[in-house]
């Protein structure tokens, strides 16, 4: 090492190199065979993930389970072109062969060579569990259990509740050929509650979830298993006396918070810089242009402490960084990774992530969220004659090269003027990434993120992220029910 | 790099007596029964980008999963690990975690009489994906993508073209006598184009072929060609107001309907009233024309086992038929050894098992028997309407039926298509619409596990401009 390495780092460093016998010698070895056949720049990046599962249904602990897996995966850059090859086996052998595949991506005499590695500052966003994964089980049985008290507490016509907890503690190493070395540890947990409702007309179902990078702290307030228990079952509860969605374009309100997947779809993957560099995003060519109104500013920030799309370091052992993408409605900047830098002439923004050491990285959002403004959520409600309140939100896609994003209400209500009335069932609402975000007419004052438990996907590969927005009224936008 | 040979030792290891000794490991330790898992597998792939490789990926994995019982308790764990100190640390995990789990008295294994496996040669499994030298490999990829690009001067841009190939095994032992293994392999070439319009406006479909065997893939010329005409069709893609029309979906998004009713029959919703479709046993779900399939033992009509054909399931119980609606009725819920206790009924064998955790249900083979009109014929008969080519978002509510999903394909006009639709919802609800079902086309192809021919619906909304 060329700097002396903080504690931090020299910890979770430390656990490959005892564990697996990981040198700083094979380290180049193995990055040497990968550049053999002539690659601009090659990486290792060693992943060790243990993780443990509980769950309780019918008001019985049915499920434990656990489960480790470690593994590294050998990347080669030769111009655009990507070689990588992973194994299991951490033994010298079969990472030099690895490598060796890796390195076939290239074709020509070695032209670099790899002398000592410069440790990357690593933050310190999340706490490391001492003592690793001896986990106290019986505290972590209590919240599912609590939950599932909770629950079934709230009304006679929750019928079915289920509970789970999952954690994972992920380590990872990466060592570049450009010299750049870094380590991390990095919790993960989320407490779910499913519940189903039922009358004597219809089954319906609730659900709600909450988590972070950190331990059982994060469990309390909005987090704990009791708020999370009754909002399951009071949505459940709600949907037994839905009414239609409307159907058509309308003013819509979004709620804080969880809603900010509406950000995520529309601007966020199209503001990707793999999709931008190929020219293959709706959002190519608009940097500088307004995508949004001015009342629109949203950033993607990988440095919130225990927040769940946070990390002390991309898996390309690069800082993570707040990113301004849009700034008072206009388009500033794209997410990048190590390639999309190098060929666009872009900074990094430390964006560079992958589900796991199988996995190429690729760019890849944090926690994306929209500024607070100036109003008054009461305001903005009241501001509508007739239109569309949603709070809560399954999931969302979007066609990044056409840019049309959808996202699922699973709580939502109309606005008959200007007052909440009848909760309306299930709707999809659909809009244009780059035009929808121009209808935004007033921005909250109550910014919220999201409570931990969002997962996206991209060409396969999820990772846990965040979101978050204050209250929004979009004059236009259109909801996918079936009513009038 | 795909001459690249691997090792002997990744391919030696024999995986069904590992799986049968972590069974032996683990009533050793004092389960009173024991399953486990190993699976392996390989796979390769190329992608080209306007004509270049952009990447290549090439490797292997293994991993074990255990579940095991202490009574009517039961708990799993998995690892990548399997070094004898790796399995040594898998059964004392589960062990450990036995021990917090709580009596679920219709918990365990299934019944010793019930295991089997289907003896016929499935022909799951064909070496030939790998035959292709790296070289030829990396050219069926570009060939591909070329095909796409060749064929329309409005294509102007790629997300690439792809091979890729995979082969795996699966083994299942457990402590009531069931050892069982098979091979799949698996190869597919694909291509997804891009296409501008006089507006500038982009739009980006793919077409893809896979097989079991490399040699019933459909030539990569034939695949690029479909990817361009399905990328192409969409320029010009405008709203429609709102409104109720037929709407006739494509199979391609039909079969996402045969897979949500599955899932609305599988048994752990229908036991906790989670579904639409919970106590409709023998009732009429869906329009008289309408038969459903799970054929796990399906082999198609090039020869080759399914995309969802094995030979037992992940409880090892032997593979099957299931017909789940006959005549529009529905015959029977879908079942695991669980759900099917739950229900007092006996499994249709159709659990399906990850590494970890608890079997769940499964499909295999599951499609909709075709009709007798073409597509042409369906799409004919409708004055104004809507044909779906693609379908977005998570918006199919399986406890109360409502569906509401984004939408993009053609208008239809005078029994015609005309101009591409996008940016819409179509919503309804899947009681309503399986009642609806007022045609079924002759086209049933399977291009993946799940398939179904043409279908019309009528009733349902669409939300637009």
């Amino acid at each position: 090492m060329t700097n002396s390495p903080a504690s931090t780092a020299t910890s979770h460093r430390r656990y490959f190199f005892e564990k697996f016998g990981i040198t700083e010698r094979l380290l180049e070895r193995c990055l040497g065979e990968a550049l053999a056949a002539g690659g601009d720049y090659a990486d290792l990046y060693f992943e060790a993930v243990t993780s443990t599962a509980l769950g309780v249904d019918e008001q019985i602990v049915k499920s434990a389970s656990q489960g480790t897996s470690a593994g590294c995966g050998v990347r080669v850059l030769s111009g655009e072109r990507t070689g990588y090859a992973y194994t299991d086996n951490l033994s010298p052998d079969r990472l030099l062969h690895a490598a060796r595949t890796a390195a076939l991506i290239a074709s020509g005499p070695s032209k670099q060579t790899v002398q000592g590695f410069t440790d990357t500052p690593v933050g310190d966003l999340y706490p490391v569990p001492l003592g690793g994964f001896n986990l106290d089980l019986a505290a972590r049985l209590e919240l599912i259990l609590r939950a599932d008290r909770a629950a079934r507490a709230f009304d006679p016509r929750i019928v079915q509740v289920r509970a789970s907890y999952s954690e994972e503690l992920r380590r990872i190493l990466v060592a570049a050929s450009d010299g750049a070395f870094a380590s991390d540890t990095q919790p993960l947990c989320r407490l779910n509650v499913f519940v189903i409702a039922k009358d004597e007309a219809i089954s319906t179902k609730g659900s709600a979830g909450a988590g972070g990078r950190g331990g059982l702290e994060i469990f309390r307030e909005t987090k704990s298993p009791e708020h999370l228990a009754q909002e399951a079952a009071r949505g459940a509860i709600l949907q037994l006396g839905a009414v239609p969605a409307p159907a058509g374009e309308m003013q819509v309100v979004l709620g804080p918070g969880w809603p900010g997947i509406l950000l995520h779809e529309a601007v966020g993957h199209g503001l990707e810089a793999d999709f931008n560099r190929k020219g293959t995003s709706a959002f190519t060519g608009l940097i500088g242009r307004p995508v949004a109104s001015s009342k629109v500013t949203v950033v993607d920030n990988g440095t919130m402490e225990g927040r769940r799309g946070s990390l002390n370091v991309d898996d390309e052992g690069s800082a993570t960084q707040e990113t301004v993408l849009i700034e008072n409605g206009v388009l500033r900047g794209y997410l990048t990774d190590k390639l999309s830098a190098r060929l666009t002439g872009a900074a990094n923004t430390g964006s560079g992530r992958r589900e796991s050491y199988q996995s190429i990285p690729m760019p890849r959002m944090t926690n994306t969220y929209m500024l607070a403004g100036d109003d008054a959520p009461e305001d903005i409600l009241r501001s509508v004659k007739r239109g569309l309140y949603a709070v809560n939100f399954g999931g969302g896609q979007v066609d990044i090269t056409n840019g049309k994003f959808v996202f699922s209400a699973s709580e939502a209500y109309l606005i008959e003027d200007g007052k909440i009335t009848a909760p309306v069932k299930d709707a999809t609402l659909i809009g244009n990434g780059p035009e929808a975000l121009k209808y935004v007419s007033m921005v909250g004052n109550d910014l919220k993120l999201d409570e931990g438990i969002g997962t996206c996907g991209k060409d396969g590969q999820s990772v846990p992220v965040g979101v978050g927005m204050p209250t929004i009224k979009l004059d236009r936008m259109t909801v996918g029910g079936t009513g009038r | 790099m795909a001459d690249t040979v691997l090792p002997a030792e990744f391919t030696t290891v024999d995986l069904e007596s590992l799986a049968a000794d972590i069974v032996a490991q683990a009533v050793k330790a004092g389960a009173s029964d024991a399953e486990a898992v190993a699976r392996e597998g390989d796979e390769f792939s190329v992608s080209v980008r306007m004509g270049q490789v952009e990447t290549l990926k090439e490797s292997g994995s293994r991993a074990l999963g255990l579940r095991v019982f202490n009574g009517k308790k039961s708990a799993s764990a998995s690892t990548s690990d399997l070094t004898p100190d790796g399995i040594r640390q898998l059964v004392e995990g589960a062990m450990e975690l036995v021990k917090v789990t709580e009596e679920d008295l219709l918990n365990g294994l299934p019944e010793r009489e019930e295991f089997g496996a289907i003896k016929d040669d499935q022909k799951l499994y064909f070496d030939d994906v790998y035959s292709l030298p790296g070289p030829e490999r990396i050219e069926w990829a570009r060939r591909c993508e070329a095909a796409a690009m060749a064929a329309d001067a409005r294509i102007t841009n790629s997300d690439g073209g792809d091979f890729n190939a995979a082969t795996g095994r699966k083994v299942l032992a457990n402590s009531r006598g069931f050892l069982g293994s098979y091979k799949t392999s698996y190869a597919g070439v694909s291509a997804a184009p891009i296409a501008v319009d006089a507006n500038g406006a982009k739009q980006r479909d793919g077409w893809w072929s896979s097989a079991r065997s490399f040699a019933l893939l459909e030539s990569p010329e034939s695949v690029g060609a479909e990817a361009a005409r399905r990328t192409v069709r969409r320029l010009g893609a405008r709203r429609v107001p709102t409104q109720q029309v037929p709407i006739v979906f494509a199979p391609e998004v039909a079969r996402s309907l045969i897979g949500s009713v599955f899932e609305a029959a599988s048994g752990d919703a229908i036991w906790r009233s989670a579904s639409f479709l919970a106590g409709k046993l023998g009732e009429t779900i869906a329009g008289p024309n309408l038969r459903i399939i799970d054929d796990n033992v399906m082999m198609l009509p090039s020869g080759v086992g399914g995309f969802g054909t094995s030979p037992f399931d992940g409880e090892g119980l032997p593979s099957r038929r299931t017909v789940i609606v006959e005549n529009g009725v529905l015959q029977t819920y879908l079942l695991n050894t669980y759900t099917a206790r739950k229900l007092g009924m006996k499994s249709t064998h159709n659990a399906s098992r990850g590494l970890a955790g608890t079997p769940g249900v499964g499909c295999g083979n599951l499609f909709l028997e075709p009709g007798t009109l073409t597509p042409e014929e369906i799409i004919g008969d409708i004055k104004a309407g809507l044909y779906v080519t693609s379908l977005m978002g998570f918006g199919t509510n399986i406890v109360t039926g409502d569906y509401s999903r984004g939408a993009t394909g053609l208008w239809i006009e005078n029994g015609e298509l005309t101009h591409a639709v996008e940016e819409i919802t179509i919503a309804g609800n899947l009681r309503e619409m399986l009642k609806n079902v007022t045609a079924i086309g002759s086209d049933l192809v399977f291009r993946g596990a799940v398939a179904s021919p043409t279908i019309r619906i009528d009733g349902m909304t669409i939300a637009g401009a």
